[in-house]
Order: structure tokens, then C-alpha cells, then sequence
């Protein structure tokens, strides 16, 4: 009968289709582990190996409770340095996505020229800058610092411009139809339509800064990052284990604390 | 022969909103029963508490004689082959093509693999293609749900429905949200269904008009409670009012507009006098 | 006369403005403790270096195609730690959605998956490491972590969009679970889950870049380490980065192209 074939026809296509993803993405994941030298059996056992490992040898002792203090020193100057990192990118980031949007743009050229800058910004990762300036700065916080301000700013710039091109069009055509110059536009529209949404932002790269912060530590000698390294390469387990256990206290305090302003500014 | 007996059926949400108090039904095989009543009177929950889309709080369901309320999950989802459900919005897996939204009515038949590899035998694909085709569908088979209008939306879910083989349709609102033509045809459809293939259908309206020109019988609720259930021919003005309350004076004009020339059991006269 | 009423006390804007001059406060505090001798003429040397870098980059310690040789090795790490980790999210998006599952277990999974992405990236490696040996098998499960975490929860919410009654629907026609899961739920939020799992493939690219030059993970990222931290020729360095910058650039106009694909 003509449906019956019909219908035939129509599921053996879907089949051949689905086969066809599966095939891919099959001799994507063999051609990568390959490339790699991946070998899954030892990643397998590897893997077990290290939960038993985890679980069993991976925790803080009370010998390791005198190290408290260290790493509590430690993890506040992390802190704050993923703090000032943020703020610093805000502030440029402000100026480059008022430059870079579509709403705000002074003109074509400098957007092009603001946006390209965001994108070579964030498309380096962070510790790709971390290497770069450690030429100029060698090890230490600065150089920490400043490539952290770098990733940042590109990630920061590109979320600012999404915001202002989202909240604050209409209010910007209304400020320029009433004759308002183009920093009234900006400080009256712009500013207050965009800025809770902005804040977020930078809530969320505060919490994403200070795990980046860890790992830029660690290649430059600075912070929480630096500690884990120390204990870590002496094979000192537990103080290490206790590193990872204030980690995940901050961050999770970070980012409740981050939720609960969220909920009050938004 | 009673097909569905509902018995002192209470729905009680969280400790405190009653929704169904004691409603006790019967329906027999092939008839056309609308329930009508006001928003929020609890005919939706009513519905769902037949096929145990909501577990009823007290109270006992028959279907076929068989005690339904607290069957365990697998032989509730046999009983659920057997009572095909009609949604107001569709419901329509809107990424899939008609036939395979079809083809869902056998799920509840399926082994788990077959399933949910969408393995479907040629009498299931051959029954699906003549129930599409029945309901004026046969262009459609194998579009998107999304590039259907609402009216052949609801029809794929009427098809859907009837590929489970059903022995009753429970139609929520299944006119509400299309547009008069477009509810016309599927009403069409629902009368021939109860008629021709004997499927009893249990329709949830808000609109008395329809009710009145399609059904064998009407129940009517309110507050979750039956206020009223017998042929059409027993409505009146004086019913429709303790049905609906307040807001049954806009309901009695717009019968009398959207119906004027239909023989109505409702007298003009009758109307006139009630919208005063 | 008429006055002006007084403007009424705004919660949201007080509070904004206190956290923004409180995190103000902050910075300029680290600044002034920060210490920095001649803090100008490193950045004279670093804007010097920077000119080096970009416009003089040469390869000296590589060729162009250990360059790409080292660009296909960082993108297959990212594939693996993406595909790896999309599977178990999917599984675990599953289960953490909260129309599909119960409520004790979605709330338990969201609450294991956000103490997982709490830990950074390098730790899990590094810890891994300690059974595994530094190396690409270590980074591919440390990072599969990250992805994981943040595939379960983008996943869980595009399976918490689709409309409860579509899969009222199909429990109505007495279908099972897993029924349910493959002939609604994943057909309706495939696109979303495509567009998801890229874009971590993305952020996986550069990771993976990270793991190289921090957790010897090999690939560009261990050439950027050699040439920067071992060789000093920040010359190579702003090739690679060059190199680096294209690859990620040529990922994240593909995501967006692909973005704008699947939303129509």
C-alpha cells in the first residue's frame, strides 16, 4: 500500500539520519583520542583510582588545622585581588562597551575597534596573559593581577555591550528626541537602565575570578594558587585537601551572597 | 452497560482548597457527555482524576468494572491505553512530524526499547495513516506540528488519542483556544466518534451553546460539585444561572446571540425575561 | 506652592549603590597596599614587549605545522572533555530537571553539581594528576568536571522549559519514562542542548589551552608554556597567541552563527 511505503521510506531516512550523528560524533571522540593518546581503559582505572585516593587519603588532618591561618592569609589576598581585578576590567569595560555598542557608538570605526579589542581580550585565556606579562613583571601578584584585569575586560566588555543594546534602546531614542547631549544620554538612560544587570556581571566574575585566580597563582607565584602548588608538589596531601575545602566554601559563600543581592538589585 | 462510575470523588490540594467534593457519575459506553461549568470549578481536575493524572484524594473510580484509583504504576498505565485524552493547548511534541506525535498513542502499548527508539510495526504506521486520513490529514503526515494551524493541531492530538484504541476520549477543552470554524470541525469530529466507533467522550466546555447542540447529556459543576446532570433538553435559564453564578446573565445573551436562529430548548422568551 | 514630594527610599538602588562603593573600596585598598617599585617603567617594558610580540612574532622552536600539529592536539582535548561530559550531563540534566524528576533528587544533584564547579578546574587535574601522572588523561577528566557541572545545569533548564503538558500528554497515552525522555524531551530541547554543548566547547578549547601550559596536558598550550616560560621568546609567544586567538575566534563566530541557525 502507497502510505505504508511512504512511512517505510520516512523512518528509514531517520534512522540513517540518526546513524549518520552517532557515526560522526563516534569518529570524532576515536580521531581526538588518538590525536591525544588517550587511553580510556587507564582513564577508567585511573579515574577509580583517584575517587579511592579522594576519599579515602584526600582530607585535612588536625596537623593541618595549624595551617589555617596561612591559607586563610592566603585566600583573602586571592579575594581581593579577584576583586580589584573585576572592578579595574568594570571600569574599562564601561568605556569600551559605550564605545562598542550598537546604541551608544560614537561612531563605526572606534565600535569596531572597542569590540575587536574585547575579543582578542577573551580569546586568550587567562593564563596565556599570565605568561606574557610575566616578561615585563616577573612573578608576583601584579602579573596576577593584570592578567586576570585582561580576561576579564574582554568578558566584561562583551556582556556590557549585550546589556546596554537590551535595556536601554527605547530609553536612549526617547533622551534623544528631547534634545538631550550625548553624556546626558548616557548618564540618565544608559547608567540606570543598565546598571543592576551590569552589576550582576561583575557579581559573577568575582566568583569566576577568584577559581582563574587560583590557577594564575600557581604559574606566578601568588595567592591561594601558590600554597596548593607548595604543599602539593611536597606531597603534602592534607594541607593541600584543606586549600580545596576553603575554596569551596568561598566560592559557594561568594556566590549565595552574590544570589541574594542579585534577587534585591534585579 | 456503565463504562466509567466515579463514586464519592473528592480532591482535596494541599490540605485546604477543595476542588471535587463527593461527585458521584455513571457514563455508559458511546455516549457524548459535556461537563460545563464556570473557571476553577473543578472540571479539569475532574477529568484527571478518571485517568489518575491527579490522584482523586477520596472516593472510588470504575472503569470496566475494575477499581482504577489504586491500581500500581504499571497496570494504571494499561488502564491509560485504553482512555485517550484531549488537551486545550495541544500538547504536541512540536519538533516531530504529525505521524510520529501519532504514533505516540502506542507508547503506552510498547516495550521501553521500542519506544524509545520509535520502532513502530506497519499495522500501527498503516492505522495511524488511516485515522490521519479519516480526520482530513493526509497533506499533513509528514509536517512539522509547528506548521500546523490550531485546528489540525488539535486534530493530530484527536488522531493521537484514537491510535490508542480507546474505549473513552476525555476532551479538555478542546475548542478553547481556536476559532469558531475551526471548532466546528472538531466537534464534528468528537460527535462522529462517540457515534460511529461507539468511544464514549467525556468533553470539558465552557461554552453552553456547544454543549447544548452536541451533547447526549450534560453535567454541570460548580465549586466542585454537580449541580446538575440530564439531557440538554433540561436546561434552562434558571439552571444555567445556579450553574454559573453571577456570570451566567453575559452566558444567557450570548446564547441567545450566537444561537438565535438554533432550536434551542431554551425559550427567547425565556432568556429575554432571565437577562433582565 | 507646590513641593516636590521627597524621592522615596528605593531598596534596589541603595543596595546597588552600596555594593558598588563598598567593592570600590576594596580595590583602592588592595592598590595601596600593593606594592609596585618603578610600576611605570615595567609598564613601559611591557608595552615595549607587546610591540615585540605582536609585530615581530616569528617561529623559531617551532614550525607552523607544530603549531597546528599543537592546535589540533588542544582541540582534541576539548572534544573529548566536551563529548565525555555532555553524556553525563544529559544524564544528569535528567535527573536534576525538575519536571522529569523527583524534587529530593533534583535539589541533591544541583547541590553536588555547583560544590563541583566550586573547585577550580586546575585542582580537579592536579588532583587527578596524583593517580593518573600529569598528562592529557588527567586534564581530559579534570576538566570533564567544569563541563559537566555547567552542561547539567543548562541542560536541566532547557528540559525545565518544555510545557508540562506535552508530557502529560504522553503519560496520558501511558507511555514510560524513558518513552517519554526520547520521544518528547529530547526532540524538543535539542537545539537548546546544541547550542550548549558548543559553547562549552568553546570555553573547553581555552581550558584546555590553560592545562597545557599549567598541568602538562600537551598541545598549543604547552608549546605557549615552553616558549614563554622555558625559552623566553615572547616573539613565539605572540605567534602562538596569534594562533590561539584565530582558532577561538573562528569557535565563537561559529557558536553565534550556530546560535542564530537553531533559534529559527
Amino acid at each position: 500500500m502507497q502510505p505504508v511505503e511512504q512511512t517505510n521510506l520516512f523512518f528509514r531516512q531517520r534512522r540513517w539520519s540518526s546513524l549518520l550523528g552517532f557515526v560522526l560524533i563516534g569518529l570524532l571522540s576515536l580521531g581526538s583520542a588518538w590525536l591525544t593518546e588517550f587511553d580510556s581503559v587507564r582513564a577508567v582505572t585511573s579515574f577509580l583510582k583517584a575517587l579511592n585516593w579522594l576519599f579515602t587519603r584526600f582530607h585535612p588532618t588536625v596537623e593541618s588545622l595549624a595551617k589555617l591561618p596561612k591559607i586563610g592569609e592566603k585566600m583573602a589576598e586571592t579575594i581581593l585581588m579577584a576583586i580589584t581585578a573585576t572592578m579595574m576590567a568594570a571600569g574599562i569595560s564601561m568605556v569600551l562597551a559605550i564605545i562598542g555598542s550598537q546604541t551608544t557608538r560614537v561612531n563605526s570605526f572606534f565600535g569596531t575597534i572597542s569590540r575587536g579589542l574585547a575579543s582578542v581580550l577573551r580569546n586568550v585565556p587567562v593564563i596565556g596573559w599570565a605568561l606574557i606579562l610575566q616578561f615585563s613583571f616577573g612573578q608576583g601578584m601584579i602579573t596576577g593581577l593584570l592578567a586576570l584585569l585582561f580576561g576579564t575586560t574582554g568578558y566584561l566588555t562583551r556582556a556590557f555591550i549585550e546589556t546596554i543594546d537590551g535595556s536601554s534602546d527605547s530609553s536612549v531614542e526617547a533622551l534623544r528626541a528631547s534634545g538631550a547631549n550625548y553624556l546626558h544620554v548616557i548618564r540618565h538612560a544608559v547608567l540606570p537602565s543598565s546598571l543592576p544587570q551590569m552589576m550582576s556581571w561583575i557579581l559573577y566574575m568575582i566568583e569566576t575570578n577568584v577559581r582563574d585566580a587560583t590557577l594564575v597563582g600557581i604559574l606566578t607565584g601568588s595567592g591561594i594558587g601558590f600554597l596548593f602548588e607548595l604543599y602539593y608538589k611536597g606531597s603534602y596531601y592534607n594541607h593541600a585537601s584543606l586549600i580545596v575545602l576553603v575554596i569551596i566554601l568561598v566560592v559557594i559563600g561568594i556566590e549565595t551572597l552574590s544570589n541574594q543581592i542579585r534577587r534585591i538589585i534585579l | 452497560m456503565e463504562l466509567l462510575e466515579i463514586r464519592d470523588v473528592s480532591k482535596i490540594y494541599n490540605r485546604q482548597t477543595v476542588a471535587l467534593s463527593n461527585i458521584s457519575l455513571n457514563v455508559g459506553e458511546g455516549e457524548f457527555v459535556s461537563i460545563i461549568g464556570p473557571s476553577g470549578a473543578g472540571k479539569s481536575t475532574l477529568l484527571r482524576c478518571i485517568n489518575r493524572m491527579i490522584d482523586p484524594s477520596s472516593g472510588a473510580v470504575f472503569f470496566q468494572q475494575n477499581r482504577i484509583d489504586q491500581l500500581p504504576k504499571k497496570k494504571l498505565r494499561q488502564v491509560r491505553t485504553q482512555i485517550g485524552m484531549v488537551f486545550q493547548h495541544y500538547n504536541l511534541v512540536n519538533r516531530l512530524t504529525v505521524f510520529e506525535n501519532v504514533l505516540h498513542g502506542r507508547l503506552g502499548y510498547k516495550s521501553t526499547l521500542a519506544g524509545v527508539l520509535g520502532y513502530y510495526d506497519s499495522f500501527e504506521r498503516r492505522a495511524a495513516y488511516e485515522i490521519l486520513a479519516a480526520l482530513g490529514l493526509q497533506e499533513q503526515v509528514f509536517k512539522r506540528c509547528d506548521q500546523l494551524s490550531g485546528g489540525q493541531k488539535q486534530r493530530v492530538g484527536i488522531a493521537r488519542a484514537l491510535l490508542q484504541r480507546p474505549k473513552m476520549l476525555l476532551c479538555d477543552e478542546p475548542i478553547a483556544s481556536l476559532d469558531p470554524s475551526s471548532s466546528k470541525i472538531i466537534m464534528d469530529h468528537l460527535q462522529r466518534i462517540s457515534r460511529e466507533m461507539k468511544i464514549t467522550c467525556l468533553v470539558n466546555l465552557h461554552q453552553v451553546d456547544v454543549a447544548i447542540k452536541y451533547s447526549d447529556r450534560i453535567i454541570g459543576i460548580r465549586n466542585g460539585e454537580v449541580v446538575f446532570d440530564g439531557p440538554p433538553a433540561q436546561i434552562t435559564p434558571l439552571i444555567i444561572e445556579q450553574i454559573y453564578g453571577t456570570e451566567a446573565h453575559e452566558l444567557i445573551l450570548s446564547l441567545e446571540t450566537l444561537q438565535p436562529g438554533q432550536k434551542s430548548p431554551v425559550k427567547q422568551s425565556e432568556v429575554a425575561h432571565a437577562a433582565c | 506652592m507646590t513641593t516636590v514630594p521627597r524621592k522615596p527610599f528605593d531598596k534596589s538602588q541603595v543596595w546597588l549603590r552600596t555594593v558598588l562603593l563598598l567593592l570600590t573600596g576594596v580595590t583602592l585598598y588592595t592598590l595601596m597596599q600593593l606594592s609596585a617599585p618603578d610600576l611605570d617603567q615595567k609598564l613601559a617594558l611591557m608595552a615595549d614587549n607587546f610591540r615585540l610580540m605582536f609585530s615581530e612574532s616569528h617561529f623559531k622552536h617551532l614550525t607552523l605545522l607544530e603549531g597546528l600539529y599543537g592546535i589540533a592536539i588542544t582541540l582534541s582535548l576539548a572534544i573529548q572533555t566536551t563529548l565525555i561530559g555532555a553524556l553525563g550531563a544529559l544524564m544528569l540534566g535528567l535527573l536534576a530537571a525538575r519536571n522529569l524528576a523527583p524534587h529530593w533528587l533534583t535539589s541533591i544533584i544541583k547541590s553536588f553539581v555547583a560544590l563541583i564547579r566550586a573547585i577550580p578546574t586546575i585542582l580537579w587535574v592536579l588532583i587527578f594528576a596524583v593517580s593518573a601522572g600529569l598528562g592529557s588523561t588527567a586534564a581530559v577528566i579534570g576538566m570533564t568536571f567544569h563541563t559537566v557541572s555547567y552542561l547539567t545545569k543548562s541542560y536541566s533548564e532547557s528540559f525545565e522549559e518544555i510545557e508540562p503538558g506535552v508530557i502529560e500528554a504522553l503519560r496520558g497515552c501511558g507511555a514510560r519514562w524513558w518513552q517519554i525522555v526520547f520521544q518528547a524531551v529530547l526532540p524538543t530541547s535539542l537545539h537548546p542542548i546544541l547550542s550548549w554543548t558548543f559553547i562549552r566547547f568553546e570555553i573547553n578549547f581555552l581550558n584546555a589551552v590553560a592545562m597545557g601550559a599549567a598541568a602538562g596536558a600537551g598541545g598549543i598550550g604547552f608549546d605557549l608554556f615552553m616558549a614563554g616560560g622555558h625559552y623566553l621568546d615572547f616573539r613565539e609567544v605572540g605567534m602562538i597567541t596569534y594562533l590561539i586567538i584565530a582558532v577561538s575566534m573562528i569557535l565563537e563566530s561559529s557558536s553565534i552563527q550556530l546560535k542564530k541557525r537553531l533559534e529559527l
